[in-house]
């Protein structure tokens, strides 16, 4: 058996704040292949921005612990020197943000700040690194590219900013791509454009992509594999048909009852998740999804918040859920009848 | 940029016509005249009018500031003093010196006074602030803005007084504050005003150590620093590429107010180190009615105000690309 | 519908912004056109659902209704009463009729106030004793909008992002309006918790019978909650119908776009059509001549350059189904180019 491209293996990434020990993640595994996409699938709190800043060693080490292991290609980087890690950043691995006009540096042209990538992990000189920041802003699809970039991010749209950040994220031909909410801040049209660029791009370059997103629409459109987590735990993966389609866990399934459609019923009312996201300094025990799960009352001795529930996968299907497939067959079923008819 | 060096050259001469014209209508508000005090204790009517031609104010209020200001850009010629070449800031009422020359060499006292501590304290406190947002360490954080509070509320000539006793008098390590011209000797000119330099920046440089530190470690959690450093850059090229641009501009902006602070503040600084720059001249002229010499201070100084704040305005812009200068 | 006697009636909508410049005074030298000539009308107890990307002028809509902007040009008449120019006077008695709900859960409340407080505040102002008191008004209030009356004396950072958008509905609800302009209510809530707030919405619309311009992005939670649905395209109203109208027969290209743009949560074995639209909107500075769809449009043609199209009742449509476009598509317009994969490359 190869070894996978990324490998997570128990990740725990915990910050030390002055109210407590935050416990953003909490034992995450998962592996992703070159070329294929991961969607990750959470709300605020969550803990998949944090996941990602770990792959990247972006954490302040003052007031982090980190735990478990993060191997690209075989080679464990929690234990990465700061130095090892920066020849990776930018170059064999890159990422992408939600706010791109906040993510890039106001003081400085985009094109010398994809130049500025360029030249520290190549060490190509500024004439060819412009060329080459010219050469990217065209294929991301940036009309005139020598002329745009010598432009501010300002100066650019929000959709531009975005396909500049893409750019600047991939001049290096990164092997692996971490978008973190990169379309959450865009217009539906100029989203659509960016995804399809992204795909493009994917398919040119063979890239590995871990798409972070809140919107499962999105998922949909662009991931191959999906993984929902909630309170910082993974609680169910799979391909993105089976988890979209037939979800097992019953917080995804009340993720995709809680969303309005195009062509749904209107005039009853939406199924929204009672409650509230839980606080990562304080979770609830067992299941961190029992005190908003409909179904915690159904399975016996109240395991639902004695027990953490085993995230048990075979064949990259799993989720983490004391209710049995049965008990899941027969609840599931009315929800999903509600949802399309 | 040119254009912004225009409008802004031409909204200062504005508003320095209108200073100016304000301080001659309150002088004059004032029951008291000049012409009478010049013209001594046995003054005839006569005398008191050829007092006024001599001083070239024989005409209305209107007329002699129409006059006062032909005089700025076309010269005078006065009774008693003759030609008066443009710029014409006028003779003075009190010794009868010409109030350009006057202030030319006052002027450079004060302002080598200013210029002089806001580098030091500059230098200072943001090197301090730099440090300590490095260092991200609370403690120097905590001393700064005690030390702040401590200096903000300590007078110049408490401290002045202090610092020349001890650092002069008693332990012989500085010279006593005089001016000597730069131009004369660079040495005498640093070592003369040393001490009130140390204790003007005393006064603000703990405030630029705690405004920079918290500025720092705002533009640190920004998200282009995020970017940068997921990009590859080390901490070090974060740091001094991206991260100290963002905590500029507001140090900046506030360094504009506080030189002009610096300046209104020339009359205290100049008595307690007995130094003769334009806020003591200006006491003076107060004192003895002396308007062209006030109005020539006031005049000077504020022109040096205003064109501080463009250059601040224009340094803010050519920090950050956002900023449009209009 | 009832177009008779409307509860809000708006025409010919305009704001500009002055653009300063020039040298060496400055002086007006040009407007965002943020909106440019809007019709439309809300009846008593009715939801319209103004959609549209950043920039096509529906927030500043908003903030013209409420009057917390002043028209350039138009006019708004609210319960047959003239509010286009209305002074501070004028509008006292419609400030406590008309009322917003606003994105942020976070920004728009006050950080020190109590929530009692936040609550009651618009009834101070207006001077209005509630029967029982103005505390008991409040607490009937924090049920309504499902949150603890218990909880009269906390502070808005106690609570979640969810439960503060609660209490900027209950804020609103606090002196009885008769129309509620929420811009995008839900948008900064999690997943999870936006179904929450517009089923609350829903509720207070129907069981209070309370008029809504219900501002957002969001094609499929407009969908939900609007029974009628205006769509802005710089500035413009493109198209507006009932919702079944527009969302199963939409005629303006645009609205066929921005549709068929909407990434859905499923996984169908045969992709849905996507019209990929080129470019970015142009800026409101200087709108394109004509439609000011047309640089987008896979359809413009000369005629859209010279001639801006008029918001009617296009050829096939319902009544009250309005279409500002020359060529409408029809059910059975051939589809959209599927565009090239370097969008802009082919503009």
């Amino acid at each position: 058996m190869s070894t996978p491209f990324l490998s997570l293996r128990d990740l725990k990434v915990h910050f030390s704040t002055e109210d407590g020990i935050v416990k953003a993640v909490d034992g995450l595994s998962f592996d992703l292949e070159k070329g294929k996409t991961l969607g990750i699938v959470g709300e605020s709190g969550s803990g998949k921005s944090v996941t990602n800043m770990a792959i990247l060693g972006l954490h302040d080490p003052r007031n982090t612990t980190m735990d478990g292991e993060i191997l690209l290609e075989g080679k464990e980087l929690i234990s990465a020197s700061e130095s090892e890690l920066e020849k990776l950043r930018g170059n064999k691995m890159s990422m992408i943000f939600q706010d791109a006009l906040a993510s890039l540096s106001p003081y400085h042209t985009i094109g010398a700040q994809i130049a500025e990538t360029y030249r520290k992990h190549t060490g190509a000189s500024k004439k060819e690194a412009r060329a080459r920041a010219i050469e990217m802003l065209r294929r991301v699809g940036i009309p005139q590219p020598d002329v745009r970039v010598d432009d501010y991010p300002h100066q650019f749209s929000g959709g531009m900013r975005q396909r500049a950040m893409i750019a600047m994220a991939l001049v290096c031909d990164p092997e692996l791509l971490i978008a973190d909410e990169p379309t959450t801040a865009l217009d539906v049209t100029v989203q659509a454009q960016i995804m399809d660029l992204l795909k493009d791009l994917q398919q040119e370059f063979g890239t590995a992509i871990i798409f972070i997103t809140h919107d499962l629409g999105v998922i949909a459109d662009i991931a191959d594999d999906v993984l929902v987590m909630y309170g910082g735990r993974c609680v169910e993966r799979g391909t993105k048909k089976q988890v979209l389609s037939a979800p097992e866990h019953p917080y995804t399934l009340g993720l995709l009852n809680s969303m309005p459609s195009l062509d749904g019923p209107v005039d009853v009312p939406l199924s929204p998740i009672p409650g509230s996201p839980p606080s990562l300094l304080n979770p609830p025990s067992g299941c961190r999804f029992h005190p908003r799960c409909a179904f915690a009352e159904k399975v016996t001795d109240g395991r639902c918040s004695s027990e953490r529930p085993k995230l048990e996968v075979a064949e990259g299907r799993g989720s983490a859920c004391h209710l049995t497939v049965e008990q899941k067959r027969e609840l599931f079923s009315d929800y999903a009848a509600t949802r399309h008819n | 940029m040119l254009r912004f060096l225009i409008r802004r050259t031409l909204g200062a001469a504005v508003i320095l016509l209108i200073i100016s014209a304000l301080v001659f209508v309150l002088f004059y508000a004032a029951p008291r005249d000049p012409a009478r005090l010049a013209c001594g204790k046995v003054c005839t009517p006569e005398t008191l009018a050829l007092v006024k031609k001599n001083l070239g104010i024989d005409h209305s209020l209107p007329v002699q500031y129409w006059d006062w200001l032909k005089g700025l850009f076309v010269g005078r010629d006065y009774a008693s003093f003759g030609h008066c070449d443009a710029p014409c800031l006028g003779y003075s009422f009190q010794n009868r010196e010409p109030v350009l020359g006057t202030i030319e060499d006052r002027f450079p006292t004060t302002i080598s006074l200013a210029l002089g501590s806001a580098l030091v304290f500059l230098v200072f406190g943001v090197g301090t602030g730099m440090l300590a947002a490095v260092k991200q360490g609370k403690a120097l954080d905590k001393i700064a803005s005690s030390a702040s509070l401590i200096a903000s509320s300590m007078q110049i000539y408490v401290i002045g007084v202090l610092a020349t006793y001890l650092l002069v008098d008693q332990w012989h390590l500085m010279d006593r504050a005089n001016y000597t011209p730069f131009t004369d000797d660079p040495g005498k000119w640093f070592t003369g005003l040393l001490v009130p330099w140390l204790v003007l920046s005393l006064i603000f440089t703990a405030n630029y150590t705690r405004m920079t530190r918290s500025q720092m470690v705002e533009s640190l959690s920004e998200d282009y620093v995020r970017t940068a450093r997921a990009k590859g850059l080390s901490r070090r090229k974060v740091f001094f590429r991206f991260a100290w641009r963002g905590a500029m501009g507001p140090i900046i902006t506030i360094f504009g107010l506080d030189l002009g602070t610096l300046l209104g503040g020339a009359i205290i600084t100049e008595s307690t180190f007995s130094l003769q720059g334009i806020g003591k001249l200006s006491v003076k002229a107060v004192n003895t009615n002396d308007l062209p010499m006030l109005l020539g201070v006031i005049l000077v100084a504020a022109a040096a105000i205003v064109v501080f704040n463009i250059i601040v305005d224009a340094v803010y812009a050519l920090i950050d690309p956002r900023v449009r200068l209009a | 519908m009832s177009n008779t006697n409307p509860l809000l009636d708006v025409s010919g909508l305009t704001k500009h912004f002055p653009i300063k410049g020039g040298f060496p005074i400055r002086r007006t030298v040009g407007a965002v056109q943020a909106v440019d000539g809007l019709d439309f009308q809300v009846a008593e107890g009715e939801s319209l659902g103004l959609v549209g990307e950043s920039g096509c002028g529906k927030s500043t809509t908003g903030r013209l209704i409420t009057r917390l902007l002043e028209p350039t040009g138009g006019k708004i008449t609210y319960r047959g009463q003239d509010i286009t120019h209305a002074d501070r006077k004028g509008l006292a008695p419609i400030r406590s009729e008309i009322q917003m709900i606003f994105q942020d859960p976070y920004a728009s409340l006050n950080p020190r106030q109590t929530v009692g407080k936040i609550i009651s505040g618009p009834m101070e102002i207006n001077g209005i004793n509630p029967e029982g008191g103005r505390e008991k008004r409040v607490r009937e209030l924090l049920e309504i909008v499902g949150l603890n009356p218990e909880h009269y004396n906390r502070f808005p950072h106690e609570f979640s992002g969810g439960q503060r958008q609660r209490i900027g509905v209950a804020r609103a609800l606090a002196l009885e309006p008769k129309l509620i302009v929420a811009d995008e209510p839900v948008s900064a809530l999690d997943v999870s918790i936006q179904a929450q707030v517009v089923n609350l919405l829903q509720k207070v619309q129907r069981e209070l019978g309370i008029a809504f311009v219900f501002i957002a992005h969001d094609l499929a939670v407009v969908r939900h909650f609007s029974q009628r649905v205006a769509v802005m395209y710089l500035g413009k109203i493109v198209e507006i119908a009932d919702r079944d109208d527009l969302y199963d027969n939409p005629r303006h290209p645009y609205t066929r776009a921005l549709l068929s743009a909407v990434p859905e949560a499923t996984v169908d074995a045969e992709p849905r059509e996507r019209i990929r639209l080129v470019g970015d909107v142009p800026s409101p500075i200087n709108p394109p001549s004509g439609c000011r769809f047309r640089t987008r449009c896979w359809k413009a043609t000369e005629k859209c350059a010279t001639e801006a199209p008029p918001l009617v009742q296009a050829e096939g449509n319902k009544p009250g189904h309005l279409t500002a476009c020359h060529y409408p598509e029809t059910a059975d317009t051939v589809p959209a180019p599927r565009l090239s994969k370097d969008p802009e490359a082919a503009a």
